[in-house]
């Protein structure tokens, strides 16, 4: 156990030491003035950058992989779960608990996150068990394009439901951390948000580890993904099995659309497509099905939107995100960590 | 028709219709399973056997007729709490969870049961496949064929169950392990645990059962006491591979 955690940990300090390598490369290639000390400080503040943005990517690639993982259903819905988030933590601090920018004392401000964190995951969890029971659980059985066109249009009722009761202008978020708080490392300065979202990121992924690898649920969870029907002849609900998966999903989308808001500072009805369709990437490019690889996935897509930023090219990053994804499915067509079909039966 | 040791009666299917969408797969299944017996099903590909175990442990309901388990009608009752009810099934091809160890397989077996009963009925089940124990770390994938199967047989003892369903236990395995697979089969039973058992192998099969099913094309062609069949000219002909 011990020994695991600490090559998992050595497998991630390695891989980021890769990514600021990368990172100094490409700086150092895209800079007009190669003095050493620029380079350092200015591949610093990207590889930040690229962490904030990777470890939104996660929480959202995290949640496709796992419904895609037990019942093989690409849910459109699930970038829209994650705008609603946004809506919710919004109402949450702003609203009802009055906050409109950021909050100075660190106290107070634990509290307020934690407070944001512990209702609107619950909520957004409840609201995927809720599509699940009413908007796929009824078609199960069905043949596979009738659940992905449904959740399609669970996707643009989420969105037009934001839309007309909400509003659908752009909403300025309470950036409760603020950017002006920052540290200091290789001359580069760093807000603390930053480092904020990639641990609360870490920190859910490792929580979701835990319980699918460890607990008699995730043990089940894992069981029925591969073999429902041998899940069931062991004592497995996969009802119910099937729905704590969609609370857990939504749940970290909820999260997502938390730090979505205090990274931003801006959320509309419509963020939902975009976030969602380079989580999917993430989760895909993972191989999907493995939350480890959705994790890598989105750390990576991360990584390629800041690297476009970089050497010039911010017009290309979707395009570069996607070259990447087709170049890493030519040579391993079920993604990174993705198990292959044969294994799987 | 009595049980063969006239013992109680532990399951019991009357007139038995199913269906896989529309095409139906057993056309009026009458049969029983007393308590301790081993009962074994013959017949062709495609006779209804492994729909027949199928409708007993509730992956199936059947569309007409009954299937009563000590004495409850669980026609309809979902599979998963069949298991509870203590029905065990390891089902056609063994199924096991090959991305999980061979240890979290065993613990799905016991998905339905206590932490501390687990221990014993581990215990248990690794006595009876020692090889097992040398491998409970190991992913279930990297099993060898004989290894899996005895896996699918132990994970399903895991819930304890008062009625085992085995679905060609003997498949792909070699004929030394077959023997193996056997005499556990025996002892299982021996232990207290009723079985209805499919098998391609009616050689085999008619040895250690007491009683058998002939299915054909969804019907009982005939029953009968294992050394019953055995002598049976029809039987040996269509199943024991005599010209």
């Amino acid at each position: 156990m011990l020994r695991r955690l600490l090559r998992t940990a050595a497998i991630g300090v390695a891989l980021l030491v890769v990514g600021f390598a990368l990172m100094y490369a490409m700086v150092w290639f895209a800079a007009i003035d190669k003095t050493p000390d620029k380079i350092l400080s200015l591949a610093t503040a990207q590889f930040f950058n690229a962490l904030a943005a990777g470890g939104i990517y996660i929480l959202v690639a995290v949640g496709y992989t796992m419904v895609y993982g037990i019942i093989e259903l690409i849910n459109f819905a699930h970038g829209d779960v994650v705008m609603v988030g946004a809506f919710v933590a919004y109402f949450i601090s702003f609203k009802f608990l009055g906050y409109t920018g950021a909050i100075a004392d660190p106290l107070l401000l634990l509290g307020v996150l934690a407070i944001l964190f512990l209702i609107t995951m619950p909520l957004l969890g409840l609201l995927g068990v809720g599509i699940e029971r009413f908007a796929y659980r009824p078609l199960r059985n069905a043949p596979r394009l009738a659940p992905l066109i449904t959740a399609i249009g669970v996707s643009f009722i989420l969105n037009n439901f934001v839309q007309a009761v909400v509003t659908a202008s752009p909403v300025p978020t309470p950036q409760l951390i603020s950017l002006q708080s920052r540290f200091l490392v290789f001359g580069a300065s760093i807000p603390w948000l930053y480092v904020v979202i990639f641990i609360v990121s870490l920190g859910l992924m490792a929580a979701l580890q835990l319980f699918v690898g460890r607990t008699r649920l995730g043990r089940a969870m894992r069981s029925t993904a591969q073999d429902r029907e041998a899940a069931q002849l062991m004592g497995v609900d996969i009802n119910t099995t099937i729905a704590v998966t969609f609370f857990i999903g939504s749940a970290l989308a909820g999260a997502a659309g938390i730090v979505y808001g205090l990274y931003y500072g801006q959320i509309q009805f419509t963020i939902g497509f975009f976030v969602g369709l380079k989580a999917f990437t993430a989760a895909v490019l993972g191989g999907i099905g493995n939350t480890v690889g959705a994790a890598l996935g989105g750390l990576m897509i991360g990584f390629i939107e800041v690297s476009a930023v970089v050497v010039g090219l911010p017009r290309w990053s979707e395009a570069l995100v996607f070259a990447v994804l087709i170049i890493v499915l030519v040579m391993r067509p079920s993604g990174l960590l993705g198990v292959s079909t044969a294994e799987r039966a | 028709m009595t049980t063969g040791n006239g013992s109680e009666v532990m399951l019991r299917l009357d007139n038995v219709h199913a269906y896989y969408g529309r095409i139906q797969a057993l056309k009026g299944i009458t049969m029983e399973v007393g308590k301790q017996e081993i009962v074994t099903l013959l017949g062709s590909n495609g006779a209804g056997k492994t729909t027949t175990l199928k409708t007993v442990s509730g992956l199936l309901h059947p569309r007409s007729g009954k299937v009563t388990f000590e004495g409850r009608d669980i026609s309809k009752v979902p599979a998963h709490k069949l298991v509870k009810a203590g029905i065990g099934h390891a089902p056609e091809g063994r199924r096991i969870f090959s991305r999980l160890s061979v240890l979290e397989n065993l613990q799905m077996g016991a998905y339905t049961r206590n932490h501390s009963e687990m221990r014993e009925d581990l215990d248990r089940v690794v006595t009876l496949f020692p090889r097992l124990q040398e491998r409970l770390k190991q992913a279930g994938g990297t099993l060898s064929g004989g290894e899996q199967q005895m896996l699918a047989i132990g994970r399903a003892l895991m819930s304890r169950p008062r009625l085992l369903l085995l679905d060609e236990p003997s498949l792909g395995l070699s004929p030394i392990l077959v023997q193996q697979i056997f005499s556990i089969i025996k002892e299982i039973n021996a232990q207290g645990t009723t079985i209805l058992l499919v098998e391609q192998n009616a050689l085999q099969a008619l040895t250690v059962a007491h009683r058998g099913y002939v299915l054909q094309t969804g019907l009982v062609n005939l029953s009968d006491t294992a050394a019953g069949l055995a002598a049976n000219e029809g039987v040996r002909k269509a199943y024991l591979g005599e010209d």
